[in-house]
């Protein structure tokens, strides 16, 4: 590996957060793949200190103190998708979401503001009963789907939006006018990344109006995305993408 | 990469989408897997059971709530879980607040050390190493990494010059390096 010479110590230190002045090696850093890649194995290195120790085991009390906190902080799940998101549709999704970021924002206000006065009570009951009429019209039995499109377009075309944060992993496609895919196959959404190759980023298939959701499927954290494409792949999913890509589209 | 090492990635890789579904169960196995890691290195920085048993709470508890933070395609977990206890470890040693966030440690050990029988391997061949290293040097190697100790600090404690200190530590990790690329 080249790395510049005259940093390979400062590195070395750097690796184990033991060089006192930080600032010229951090910005060479900055510039440096080489030296960024040479950090990293050194830090590599590093662990191997790490692993060489050995004690005893923790106090079996540990693990039920961990489970026990754990059971009380339950996470708001969106789950990676799976057969009840395709068969679920995506208004009724959308709906859960809608339902779970208020109850959330929600939890969230009352646990950090006990002591705030029942006017921000009654605020937050307002936006709740906000957020249920838009449920109530989204769900609603006599609901019209309608796709507006350029006067003069009869069929209007598939369509995919993709929102993705790459700093928190997070990933949402809605699309609509999606055509019925072959028995036994699913459309799968891939992530692009700037470098390697395209990373899976969840199956679904079109509800009877041709409309899906995807809602956060597991991610590798902190990934550029280049590009997002659709595919069709069997129903378990594909590790690679199968050609032709149905949808694509890229950032910026 | 032996199928056996293969395995265990991808029951890793399982485990840690298992729990970005909320899954507890998946977290109670990764719990079973590198508790001991975790604990054993908290310990033998902070030398304080008690404190280490927070250590091993608090990284566990994190993994929780940001499983996401665990990028399998940049190492393994094992590792990857050892550097962050080491860090939070140090960090409550030399009380200062945390210097690196989950999500910004990243950690490339070659060879793979994914299968606890490689990894098992690999440190014995390191331990061997640190065993024959002259002890200034392996001293100078775990005042920085186990104790926290910059180098100006080493340097002062062990009333050696900088520079010696720099390169100790440098041809130390250099000799980490070489043990597990031999193995």
């Amino acid at each position: 590996m080249t790395v510049h010479e005259q940093f390979a110590e400062d590195l070395a230190l750097y690796a184990l957060g033991a060089l006192d002045e930080t600032a010229g090696l951090e910005k060479h850093l900055e510039e440096c793949a080489s030296c960024r890649r040479e950090l990293e194995q050194l830090r590599g290195n590093a662990a191997l200190l790490a692993l060489t120790t050995a004690g005893p085991k923790p106090p079996a009390r540990a693990k039920s103190r961990l489970m026990d906190a754990i059971a009380k902080e339950p996470r708001l799940q969106q789950a990676k998708p799976s057969s009840r998101w395709w068969t679920l549709g995506w208004i009724g999704a959308v709906a859960m979401v809608a339902v779970a970021a208020v109850l959330w924002n929600q939890n969230s206000n009352l646990k950090s503001q006990v002591q705030e006065s029942a006017r921000v009570s009654d605020q937050q009951k307002a936006q709740l009963e906000e957020a249920r009429r838009i449920v109530d019209t989204l769900m609603a039995k006599d609901a019209m789907h309608v796709s507006v499109v350029p006067v003069g377009m009869k069929t209007p075309p598939p369509e995919g939006k993709v929102i993705y944060s790459r700093d928190r992993s997070g990933l949402i496609l809605m699309a609509s006018n999606l055509q019925p895919v072959p028995p036994q196959k699913a459309y799968e959404l891939w992530l692009i990344p700037m470098q390697g190759a395209p990373i899976p980023a969840g199956m679904f298939k079109p509800d009877a109006h041709g409309s899906a959701l995807v809602v956060n499927p597991p991610l590798p954290a902190g990934v550029e995305a280049k590009a997002f494409a659709i595919t069709i792949e069997p129903e378990q999913g594909s590790a690679t993408p199968t050609m032709p890509i149905v949808m694509m589209g890229s950032g910026g | 990469m032996s199928t056996a090492a293969k395995n265990l990635e991808r029951n890793d890789g399982a485990l840690i989408a298992a729990v970005r579904s909320g899954s507890q169960d998946a977290m109670a196995d990764l719990y079973d897997r590198y508790s001991s890691v975790v604990y054993a290195v908290a310990l033998r920085v902070l030398g304080d059971a008690g404190a280490a048993e927070d250590i091993l709470q608090e990284i566990f508890m994190q993994l929780w709530r940001n499983p996401g933070a665990f990028d399998a395609s940049r190492g393994n977990l094992a590792p990857w879980l050892a550097v962050i206890a080491r860090n939070r470890a140090v960090d409550l040693l030399r009380k200062r607040r945390p210097q690196t966030e989950m999500t910004e440690t990243l950690v490339s050990v070659e060879p793979d050390l994914a299968s606890e029988a490689d990894r098992g391997r690999h440190v014995e061949k390191v331990r061997a190493v640190l065993k024959e290293m002259p002890a200034p040097q392996r001293n100078a190697l775990e005042m920085a990494y186990f104790e926290g100790y910059s180098h100006s600090e080493i340097a002062e404690k062990t009333k050696e010059p900088l520079g010696t200190i720099k390169t100790r530590i440098r041809t130390g990790l250099m000799l980490l390096r070489k043990a597990v690329e031999a193995t």
